[in-house]
């Protein structure tokens, strides 16, 4: 087990390399002149110059792409000049926001998804399946920042149960009530596609595991019916389902950008969109690399989750 | 292909998706025609008109311009672009894609590396650090959400192209000296292009969903011009106001959205040929049984199925697989019930317990009685609580049978619990014992493997003791000895007539083998096309069999230990079951078949305690007088 996760961690190795590479070239390659950005109308020829060299811009490419990475690996990816403040703190900080509000949606879409999927495979063309299959095809076709602005319209300003945006209240804010009451809203906006996508999965999966021939043996040995769905069955289906889910994960974090826009949450997403807006070259690469290579690290745990439900790929 | 369409309308929310989409595009293509008012001239006077105000069908944005003309221009734009991602998309992705699959080698290894870093990247993430060295702009969001979607292309494209380039006409082409970039143009190309068409329209809808949330995020379309996402983007701000201005361009997505979504789903369940089969449907707990007439019973032994029919209704096919078949096994008997595949005989086993996979199973006549009880027509939970308990069963190919990812251990200790109550720790010392008793060598550790970590024979050795948990009166064994080779397949055998003579079990044995059958049963039936052809003591029948189909199978045993034995021998192929002949059922193949074979029904005639269903039997077993 512990060879398994170390075998899948040197793995993940070349992958963390290749994104630093595609970041690096999309963001240096593409033509486009960051010290004009910076300076804006202050660009005269001796501020540029001086810009690119503070940057490291006068020297050339894959030197400039080592020094770039050898920084980032002792934690240095540079100085937000928008927020005049280093990039990693300013990352770190925003990308806590973002993990609270992606995590619960993960960890919802991933329960309702499954519970529906399962429910809608045991009943078969019932009412319940035919109205999972309904809810399950508006969910993945309403956009996620659409369904979150009606939420605010219905829930915060019609029936106010709820604030209408941020993380914590202004004022007497903080607090784990607090947080839920900001929380709920823009976390099941966020969960609904990943919801619908992960119940339709589930279903065909469970639908394919339940004419396998050993579900068969199940009930020939007199198992109840519900155990069979719920233990013999969903086990099998599990392990079609777990990538699914963290492929899921990557779209719950990408969703997460609108999700935070919508609801004024103060993400990583919403740090990206202003530093697009602003130019603010830097913030960007990093943001993008630090997400990027949580996500790799996150589906290596996926990976063992995996493993740990089928003994067969435990090698 | 008219199939297919006829499946696609048949496909009620399909055409409803179908209608709903090419109403809008309809719209979108005529939107320069109509008489609209200019979507991006500002009116600062009538800002925010409600819906329905006049000479404003769907009211006013924030700058006093009109939402309806907005909306149409908006979504024009809106599938132009998601339509221009989805081709630049498709293109660049299939043609990596084919370069890949047909190459192969260094150059696949290298690209699909490339391919997979990308996919490494949260979705959005590198259309933002893409759109983020562009600069903010329709023209660079199209491009980025091209970009984020070929590594999807290439991969899918590429899977289907080494599958076809593998093939001996591609091989042929290349034989004949027939170019690399010919061969994928004439031969490659148009095989690979369905299935970019068909990725193409199950992505589409992502595009416009993610072009229009570029533009949602300010980074897609720049004023005026706006597409859908840039409206409800600028609409944000008067959300609480003015939600008008919000709902109607969100709505309109969503509508595009869901009729691609509908449209998409239609497609997939139009092509997918295990839809139309019926073999994505969920078997139900037990056989549905749809019986007109109940046949009185026999009371003769421990189990008697009368008569009993089971049918797979396939569409409007029906197969009859089990055809008013008769068998009685007396406590602590082995009946052997063998015929070739296809003959029924798995499909009358699994019929007892009510097992037969239901939709499209159906029992649609006779009766199983377990001691005086009708098991057919028996409630459910009554039926369960005798599955494995007086009942058990053991299945072919225990690899398939046993649960992958449970210990077999943890399996024989469900088996015992599911019918007794009695602690975790005390039953995992009964599955412990049992596997002891199949004579599983080292059975504490074996009991905490898995199935594949086991051989072929222990696994089987597993079967069996699951079938014995619950000491049961009847076990019937399907085939349990075809997965195996010679020296196991007798061990097994061996196993089974042991603890038969010790408990007193009554066996079902259904085998395709005679060899198998002299070994272990006092009486065997003969099953063909769904119907019992003969049966009698199994010494007699060995040494005289009277039906010509019984003659062949036995001439197919060959002496044990000359290698595999084989059924191929008999020249045909038992008829399908859903188009019976008349007559006889096995006179296609009989050579002794008559005229008179084939005008009427032929009966099962018994003599004694053999009986045979053919006019020109082998043996006169009246004459025999039956000896047993
Ligand atoms: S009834 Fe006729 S065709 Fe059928 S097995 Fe007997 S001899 Fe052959």
């Amino acid at each position: 087990m512990g060879g398994y996760i170390l075998k899948r961690l040197l793995s993940a190795i070349p992958v963390l390399l290749g994104i630093t590479v595609i970041v690096f070239a999309i963001m240096t390659l593409i033509p486009g002149d960051p010290a004009t950005a910076i300076l804006g109308s202050y660009a005269t020829p001796e501020n540029v110059a001086r810009i690119n060299r503070e940057l490291g811009l006068d020297k050339p490419v894959v030197q400039r792409y080592f020094i770039w990475l050898g920084n980032m690996l002792t934690g240095d990816f540079g100085t937000s000049f928008s927020l005049d403040r280093p990039v990693i703190d300013e990352v770190l900080e925003r990308f806590n926001a973002t993990l609270v509000l992606a995590g619960t949606s993960f960890v919802l879409c991933s329960f309702f998804g499954i519970l529906a999927g399962v429910i809608s495979a045991a009943r078969q063309y019932g009412w319940a399946d035919k109205a999972i299959t309904f809810a399950v095809l508006l969910g993945i076709s309403i956009p996620s920042f659409f369904l979150g602005m009606m939420m605010i319209l219905i829930f915060a300003v019609r029936l106010q149960w709820l604030p209408v945006s941020g993380m914590y209240a202004i004022y007497g804010g903080g607090g784990l009530v607090d947080l839920i009451s900001h929380l709920t809203m823009p976390a099941i906006a966020l969960s609904v596609v990943a919801t619908g996508v992960i119940a339709r999965l589930s279903r065909s999966a469970m639908l394919e595991v339940l004419r396998q021939d050993f579900i068969r043996t199940a009930r020939a040995k007199g198992v109840g019916e519900r155990r069979v769905i719920w233990r013999h069955a969903l086990r099998a289906a599990m392990v079609s389902i777990i990538p699914v889910l963290g492929i899921q994960a990557g779209f719950v974090l990408s969703g997460a950008v609108y999700i935070e826009i919508v609801f004024q949450w103060p993400g990583v997403g919403r740090m990206l969109v202003d530093a697009i807006l602003t130019r603010d070259i830097l913030l960007v690469q990093g943001g993008v690399v630090f997400v990027a290579a949580c996500y790799v690290m996150f589906n290596i745990a996926v990976d063992v989750a995996q493993s740990l439900l089928d003994p067969r790929i435990r090698t | 292909m008219m199939k297919f369409l006829v499946l696609l309308v048949r496909n009620r929310l399909a055409a409803v998706g179908g209608v709903l989409l090419l109403v809008v595009v309809l719209l979108a293509l005529v939107t320069p025609l109509l008489p609209l008012q200019p979507p991006n001239v500002t009116n600062t006077a009538d800002r925010f008109l409600a819906p329905f105000a006049p000479g404003h069908l769907l009211g006013t944005d924030h700058l006093g311009r009109d939402l309806l003309s907005r909306l149409l221009w908006g979504t024009r734009l809106s599938l132009a672009v998601g339509f221009a991602a989805a081709m630049i998309a498709a293109t660049i992705g299939a043609a990596i894609g084919i370069v890949a699959g047909y190459f192969g080698g260094r150059i696949d290894n290298v690209i699909m590396r490339g391919v997979d870093m990308l996919m490494a990247f949260p979705y959005i993430l590198l259309a933002l650090a893409i759109v983020a060295a562009l600069g903010p702009g329709l023209m660079n969001a199209l491009i980025a959400v091209a970009a984020v979607n070929v590594p999807f292309f290439a991969r899918n494209i590429r899977g289907i192209t080494v599958g076809i380039a593998n093939k001996e006409f591609v091989e042929a082409a290349r034989l004949a000296g027939m170019g690399h970039w010919r061969i994928i143009g004439i031969e490659i190309l148009p095989n690979v292009l369905p299935v970019i068409v068909i990725a193409v329209s199950t992505t589409i809808g992502w595009m416009i969903l993610e072009t229009a949330g570029l533009s949602f995020l300010g980074l897609g379309s720049q004023p005026p011009v706006a597409d859908l996402g840039s409206m409800l983007g600028e609409a944000r701000s008067a959300l609480i106001t003015n939600p008008h201005t919000s709902v109607v361009p969100g709505v309109m997505i969503l509508v595009i959205v869901m009729g691609i979504n509908l449209l998409g789903d239609g497609v997939r369940d139009a092509l997918d040929p295990r839809l139309r089969s019926g073999a994505l449907t969920r078997p139900m707990p037990a056989t549905t049984v749809a019986r007109d007439t109940v046949p009185a019973p026999r009371g003769e032994g421990v189990l008697d199925l009368t008569e009993l029919e089971t049918q797979f209704h396939v569409g409007k096919r029906i197969f009859r697989a089990v055809n008013k078949v008769s068998l009685t096994v007396a406590p602590g008997e082995c009946l052997g019930v063998i015929g070739e595949s296809g003959s029924g005989k798995s499909v009358t086993a699994l019929s007892i317990m009510g097992l037969v996979a239901s939709p499209p199973g159906v029992i649609t006549g006779g009766r199983a009685d377990y001691r005086g009880e009708d098991l057919v027509g028996m409630p459910y939970d009554k039926l369960r609580s005798l599955r494995g308990d007086r009942i058990a069963y053991i299945f072919q190919d225990p690899l398939a049978t046993l649960h992958p990812l449970y210990r077999v251990g943890e399996q024989l200790r469900e088996a015992i619990q599911v019918h007794h109550r009695v602690g975790r720790a005390e039953a995992w010392g009964r599955a412990v014992d049992l596997l002891r008793s199949v004579r599983i060598p080292n059975a504490e550790n074996r009991a905490r493997a898995y199935p594949h970590e086991l051989s072929g024979g222990m696994r089987q050795r597993v079967g069996i003791a699951m079938a014995l948990a619950n000491e049961p009166d009847i076990i019937i064994a399907d085939e349990p000895t075809t997965a195996l080779d010679v020296t196991v397949q007798a061990q097994i055998l061996s196993l089974l007539d042991d603890l038969r003579r010790e408990r007193g079990l009554a066996i079902v044995f259904i085998t395709h083998d005679f060899g198998v059958v002299g070994q272990l049963c006092e009486r065997v039936s003969v099953m063909y096309a769904g119907r019992i052809v003969e049966e009698g003591p199994t010494r007699a029948v060995l040494d005289a069999p009277a039906h010509p189909y019984t003659r062949r199978l036995i001439a197919c045993v060959p002496e044990l230990g000359q290698g595999r034995r084989r059924l191929h021998s008999i020249p045909g192929l038992p008829p399908p079951v859903d188009n019976l002949p008349d007559g006889c059922a096995f006179a296609p193949r009989c050579d002794k078949a008559q005229d008179a074979c084939r005008r009427c029904e032929v009966t099962l005639d018994t003599a004694g305690a053999r009986a045979v269903r053919c006019l020109y039997p082998e043996e006169d077993l009246s004459v025999q007088g039956g000896t047993a």
